[in-house]
């Protein structure tokens, strides 16, 4: 643990993109001290203003402040995204384990089970289930974590695979440890690093799912807030009243960016073997110059 | 005679290969290692050797035959019978570098077996790491290092800490030396030498060095194509080897060593 704390320190993209982030992630817990107007109070004489003092990003066609709503928007699309991951997280993680660790029938189960969820395209799912189920913040938590678990059960169940046959396990096992022990104390911080990368870049990847549904109409409700349907909103005075659809769109895209690229600088941290395989293709490129040079 | 301590009884081993082929592995092998008595196995790569310390370890199950400690039988156990068993029986595997996970400090290694098999509580663990490193001529501060900020010989040294640690009746050393270099080689085999005295411990000394086996040893099994072909006093392995081959592992060994 301290090796990675010291590692973390010393990188400057993992301390940039943190930073980042946990900004990104503030801005809306504080909504209600920074947002300049309520995001839900229409103000018809201010309407479709392009952007001035007292509406930096503009107004919607109902008067509505866009900054406002873009900084109470991360509530809802953040907290869907917490959710949805935290679920299909826990029941990714748990099923792959369980499948990769006891193997047999069992195994073949949970692999059966995520090849028939996965066989169904996860976008055309969701929008069944929302469509059947009806539009509403829950529903959507619920569809996407439907389809999102096997993602996380197929990438533990492989780093499993690959740590189980390793000798410190039997070794564990003759230093007197239970099965359950040997999952938690061996196994589980042996694979729990990638996963953490794999939920750090998740985060840009469930945004942009919930951005989808939401541009279609299916997440959250008038008037909530939420980037994907301010878009969706925003449309049709695409021509005429760009910046409905521009400031939302940035700030997704800002999200998915910062959220990607911390995932990347962890992987960098935890992942001592990815960081020699960088260092020996970069020496090799440096060689390669020189040789070109020479 | 002695205390029989573990005993083999007529023990093969098939491994199938696919397309209705088998490879016998381990063909009918019987021998019984003493209280107090080293036991060596020596023979060329592929004889079956490590399969042997893998059966009495229960990682590898015996097609045929059963495998006894202290007369009580302790092949084809289920996981948690099998945990019982490796209170008395430890195993050194042949490459440190893979025998501790790479996220767990050597300390917290050290302790697993003291700590699971409830000699100590976890506290009373973390001190004795200290003592055991120190017992194995390593620094006590090295118990907060991660595996990989150890080198070769150290780590063998902790794996050989660890599975002394409980005081097994039986240890096991797959081919323990043979992954070290030379002269590292030779402090873990003095290192074996002086724990063995100092805890009347009992090896079964798996390689195929014969001159090493036969340092540490009193008896040394032969083994070719998973048969044990002879079993020699240590001492009087030079005078005695009676069949061919073990005289062409010897010939072979000196004539490197000269």
């Amino acid at each position: 643990m301290k090796v990675y704390v010291k590692k973390a320190l010393h990188s400057p993209a993992f301390l940039v993109w943190t930073i980042l982030a946990v900004i990104l992630i503030l801005i809306p817990v504080f909504a209600p001290w920074i947002a300049p107007h309520d995001p839900i109070a229409t103000d018809y004489s201010s309407s479709m203003i392009p952007g001035n003092a007292a509406y930096p990003f503009g107004t919607d066609q109902i008067g509505r402040c866009i900054l406002s709503r873009l900084i109470w928007g991360g509530r809802t699309s953040l907290l869907i995204i917490f959710w949805v991951i935290a679920i299909i997280a826990v029941i990714g993680i748990f099923l792959g384990v369980l499948s990769g660790y006891m193997g047999g029938w069992i195994d073949m189960i949970i692999t059966r089970l995520t090849d028939i969820v996965m066989a169904i395209p996860s976008t055309v799912f969701v929008i069944a289930l929302v469509s059947v189920l009806g539009p509403g913040l829950h529903h959507t938590v619920m569809a996407m974590s439907l389809v999102g678990w096997t993602e996380y059960c197929r990438v533990s169940r492989a780093l499993v695979l690959s740590v189980k046959e390793n000798q410190y396990v039997q070794e564990a096992r003759m230093g007197g440890l239970k099965e359950h022990q040997v999952i938690f104390r061996v196994i589980l911080p042996n694979i729990v690093p990638y996963l953490l990368v794999n939920i750090t870049q998740d985060i840009g990847a469930q945004l942009l799912t919930l951005s989808g549904l939401s541009l279609l109409g299916l997440s959250s409700q008038p008037p909530t807030p939420e980037w994907g349907f301010m878009l969706s909103e925003g449309r049709k005075f695409i021509q005429s009243a760009p910046w409905l659809i521009i400031y939302p769109g940035m700030v997704i895209v800002l999200h998915v960016v910062v959220f990607n690229l911390l995932g990347d600088s962890l992987r960098d941290i935890l992942d001592p073997r990815y960081q020699k395989h960088k260092a020996r293709r970069k020496e090799l490129e440096k060689w390669q110059q020189e040789k070109v040079y020479n | 005679m002695e205390d029989k301590l573990l005993e083999l009884e007529h023990v093969s081993k098939t491994f199938s290969g696919g397309k209705g082929k088998t490879v016998e592995a381990v063909k009918d092998v019987s021998f019984t290692v003493y209280k107090n008595e080293s036991l060596g196995i020596v023979g060329e790569s592929g004889c079956g050797k490590s399969t042997i310390a893998r059966m009495i370890t229960g990682l590898t199950a015996v097609s045929s035959g059963k495998i006894l400690l202290e007369g009580n039988v302790i092949s084809g156990l289920n996981r948690r019978e099998q945990r019982e068993v490796y209170r008395n029986i430890q195993m050194v595997f042949q490459d440190p570098y893979s025998a501790i996970s790479p996220r767990m400090p050597v300390g917290t290694f050290l302790g697993e077996g003291l700590v699971h098999f409830g000699i100590m509580n976890r506290k009373e663990a973390e001190a004795e790491a200290g003592r055991l490193l120190e017992m194995v001529d390593l620094e006590p501060q090295l118990a907060d290092r991660l595996p990989h900020q150890l080198s070769g010989g150290q780590l063998q040294r902790v794996v050989i800490a660890r599975a002394i640690s409980i005081h097994p009746r039986l240890v096991i050393l797959d081919e323990a030396t043979s992954a070290l270099d030379v002269s590292v080689q030779k402090q873990i085999l003095e290192l074996l030498v002086r724990l063995q005295k100092e805890f009347h411990l009992t090896y079964l000394f798996i390689g195929h060095d014969l001159a090493v086996v036969r340092s540490i040893t009193k008896q040394i099994c032969v083994m070719k194509d998973g048969r044990i072909i002879e079993k020699v006093a240590s001492a009087s392995l030079l005078e005695k080897a009676g069949e061919n081959y073990t005289k062409q592992l010897l010939s072979s060994v000196f004539s490197v060593r000269e």
